[in-house]
């Protein structure tokens, strides 16, 4: 019966996933329907520029991210001792952690029309610097998160290669050269594919860098258009339009991504410098820790700039703006009922479908339901928050009670757009507790609550926490929902700050930023924290 | 309590490839070791007398009654397994204290019975430790502990002191031999070492290719009389 329950749970939270998203859907197609012609003349030329753009910046972010990810990669697998090499990879975290909104706001700080660099950067052009806007921007940010994250990937790679494998090539004197191609470039390419496509795909939904640094519609992508069309144009059609392609193109790159295995939640945890016979001669050394040197300023860089422009900002004005103190509010509890929604249905969904593994013969095929409980959350992937806003947005438009539900939409979008992440916590904890206590606890005739209680929950808790962390980390920063679905009533902190910057109040957003950088990365330490300590 | 007659008739299983089928009967309070190949099904055997798994046809009758249906809780057994005999997130007295009451709500009387089993199984004064500050041999006393508290007619021990030493194992299975001879409960048990047979055990079940292939006195199964396949299992 208590198993029943459990399965019962997965698919409530399964049906929750559904009715979101379906909803989106029913709303887009309804609209399609309605004005037919409409959604069809919006494929215009204009389209196709975005679309283009769309794929062109993400395809130049890969290669900008992943090519020098290469070199720092190896950089840092040759050299185990490198000194503050534990410190290098933690702060390659940083940007996974740090929502868009706060990294855009790095980059213009140091190289924006009024940022830090801009006087060298006058000086060197011999013109006045103009602020990095438009595709540059966009790229200097896009590189700022994934070149970190590819790093470490492609690290974690080259961190599988056994340890004998490089005790040999140390005994056989191999150059940088050999073991390169004989022993580095085998597992980096098998890495590769994986590592580019993930990139490829954050750079093709990237909403929230392309809003604030891309300009005008030279450098406008599919989501940030479908955005405009709501929110300025009031172009329902146009919306419809640019929603069929953007998913049409989100799917393809991830039926592409899963021929290729690539892990979609992208998220590398690394050991500890294995212990390995160090193979670098001492010119390689200096190219190496040049290389390494430079990736870390290039992170480094607008973290420094958010710290010392939101320092310089009227922090205690800011503190007690009535503004502020409301945004904040808001951010957290709806940050706070995300997560939770979040870590709920990732334990509804992990529950059950263990719960279906063991009901069923190992060596028979899983069921339907059982294998959409194992990639239910994936829908999100194919499956923007922006789509599935602005395919509620359309639907509620009718109802005029859009603004009314953005704190539903919010927690809802929100919450699904973690659990690939809550899930990733969740469910080798929750599958590996009840392999140990499965036996056990029928033998014993342990079930209902008191199995909640004594086992199940004693056994999940840290990774409910970590997931909750990262979820509320995730919710807090997400400038995605809110920008559609905000309004003076209901304002959260990141669109706080894009209102702020959008009226040149500069300070005010430096401050904003530092304070949300600052909130989310301590929830991610603390995840972080929770994670190791399992 | 004493022990249950165990029983089992034209009990078939199949797991995956491997179709069992198992007849045996084992007196009650009777002490039987299964022995046998990896992989023959020995685990399998004790998992459907636990209800751990379910028999496609056949019948398991436990003191005389068809067991079919029952789950593992409401079975007159208790079984230690290997290993995962405890959760490793509750101290010992609670880890025993789940024989008596699956949602650990205990009486006074209760925390006296848990206190004295644990006494009997040599573990008095580790009532608040964690299974992870104790031995192999200490955790593997706790699962016999709470099977005392749990006070069922039948014991199955599924390789229970596998991964023990030498010297730990034979202390377990001393300790075995004297509950047992308070108790009087009919055991089974799984495992691959003459000597644990030697030791305690009235009758050797030797189970091959997924069926019980011979059963005899422990006396008789050490014989050159034996089966030729048993000899050739202990290397005889």
């Amino acid at each position: 019966m208590a198993r029943d329950r459990r399965i019962l749970a997965g698919v409530a939270g399964l049906g929750l996933i559904g009715l979101l998203i379906g909803g989106a859907f029913a709303g887009l197609a309804f609209e399609a329907a309605r004005d037919w012609s409409g959604a069809a003349a919006a494929f215009d030329a204009y389209l196709v520029r975005v679309a283009g753009f769309t794929l062109w910046q993400a395809t130049l972010s890969t290669l900008l991210s992943v090519a020098p990810a290469i070199l720092v990669a190896r950089a840092l697998a040759r050299h185990p001792a490198f000194p503050g090499r534990g410190l290098v990879l933690k702060l390659f975290l940083v940007p996974l952690a740090l929502p868009a909104i706060v990294a855009a706001m790095g980059v213009l700080a140091l190289l924006g029309r009024a940022g830090l660099f801009a006087d060298p950067l006058t000086a060197l052009t011999g013109s006045r610097w103009q602020g990095i806007y438009g595709l540059s921007g966009i790229l200097v940010a896009h590189v700022f998160f994934n070149l970190p994250l590819a790093a470490r990937l492609l690290l974690q790679a080259l961190e599988a290669v056994p340890a004998d494998q490089w005790r040999l090539a140390a005994q056989l004197g191999m150059g940088a050269s050999a073991s390169f191609r004989l022993i580095e470039w085998p597992a980096l390419r098998a890495a590769l594919p994986g590592v580019a496509g993930l990139v490829f795909m954050l750079c093709v939904t990237s909403f929230t860098i392309v809003l604030t640094l891309g300009g005008g519609p030279a450098a406008t992508t599919l989501e940030v258009a479908i955005y405009q069309a709501l929110r300025f144009d009031f172009d329902p059609a146009r919306a419809v339009a640019l929603t069929a392609l953007q998913i049409a193109l989100t799917a393809a790159a991830v039926l592409f991504l899963l021929r290729l295995g690539a892990d979609m939640a992208g998220d590398a945890s690394l050991p500890v410098a294995p212990r390995r016979p160090a193979v670098a001669g001492a010119a390689e050394r200096v190219v190496n820790a040049a290389i390494i040197l430079a990736a870390l300023l290039f992170v480094a860089g607008p973290l420094a700039a958010v710290t010392v422009s939101g320092l310089r900002a009227d922090l205690a004005r800011l503190a007690r703006e009535p503004a502020v103190h409301a945004a904040t509010l808001t951010s957290l509890v709806l940050a706070l009922c995300a997560a939770l929604l979040c870590v709920a249905l990732s334990l509804a969904l992990a529950a059950a479908r263990r719960a279906l593994e063991m009901k069923r013969p190992r060596t028979a095929r899983p069921s339907l339901l059982e294998r959409m409980l194992d990639t239910g959350a994936g829908f999100v992937l194919v499956v923007p928050p922006i789509v599935v806003g602005a395919g509620w947005f359309v639907a509620l438009r009718g109802t005029g009670q859009v603004f009314a539900a953005a704190p539903v939409m919010v927690i809802a979008v929100n919450a699904v757009m973690a659990m690939p992440f809550a899930i990733r916590a969740i469910r080798p904890a929750w599958d590996a507790a009840s392999a140990r206590h499965e036996r056990l606890a029928a033998q014993l005739g342990i079930t209902g609550l008191a199995r909640l209680r004594l086992i199940d929950w004693p056994s999940i808790r840290r990774p409910a926490f970590t997931a909750l962390a990262f979820a509320m980390a995730l919710s807090l920063g997400d400038l995605g929902v809110i920008a559609l679905f905000g309004s003076d009533s209901v304002q959260t902190l990141p669109y706080l700050l894009l209102a702020r910057m959008g009226s040149y109040r500069t300070m005010d957003a430096a401050g904003l930023a530092l304070i949300l950088g600052a909130v989310c990365l301590a929830l991610t330490m603390l995840a972080e924290r929770g994670r190791a300590a399992r | 309590m004493s022990g249950a007659a165990v029983r089992l008739e034209n009990v078939a299983f199949s797991y995956g490839e491997t179709a069992m089928s198992f007849d045996l009967d084992v007196e009650a309070s009777e002490i039987v070791a299964i022995m046998g190949p990896s992989g023959s099904g020995k685990s399998t055997l004790l998992n459907l007398v636990a209800g751990f798994e379910a028999p496609s046809s056949g019948r398991i009758l436990i003191g005389g009654e068809d067991a079919a249906g029952l789950p593992p809780a409401q079975r007159p057994v208790s079984m230690v397994f290997q290993e995962n005999n405890l959760f490793s997130h509750l101290d010992v007295a609670r880890n025993v204290g789940l024989g008596r009451s699956p949602s650990l709500r205990l009486t006074g009387a209760d925390r006296a019975d848990i206190a004295a089993a644990l006494a009997r199984t040599g573990l008095a004064g580790k009532e608040k430790r964690l299974p992870a500050e104790l031995s192999g041999g200490e955790r593997q006393r706790v699962a016999l502990a709470r099977a005392l508290l749990r006070d069922r007619p039948v014991l199955l021990l599924d390789e229970a002191f596998a991964s023990l030493g030498p010297a730990l194992r034979r202390e377990m299975l001393e300790l075995v031999r004297d509950l047992d001879a308070e108790r009087r409960m009919t055991i089974l048990m799984v495992t691959h070492h003459p000597g644990d047979a030697r030791a305690l055990c009235h009758r050797i079940a030797f189970v091959e290719e997924g069926r019980v292939a011979a059963v005899a006195p422990t006396a008789e199964m050490f014989s050159p009389d034996a089966p030729e396949a048993f000899r050739a299992y202990i290397g005889a």
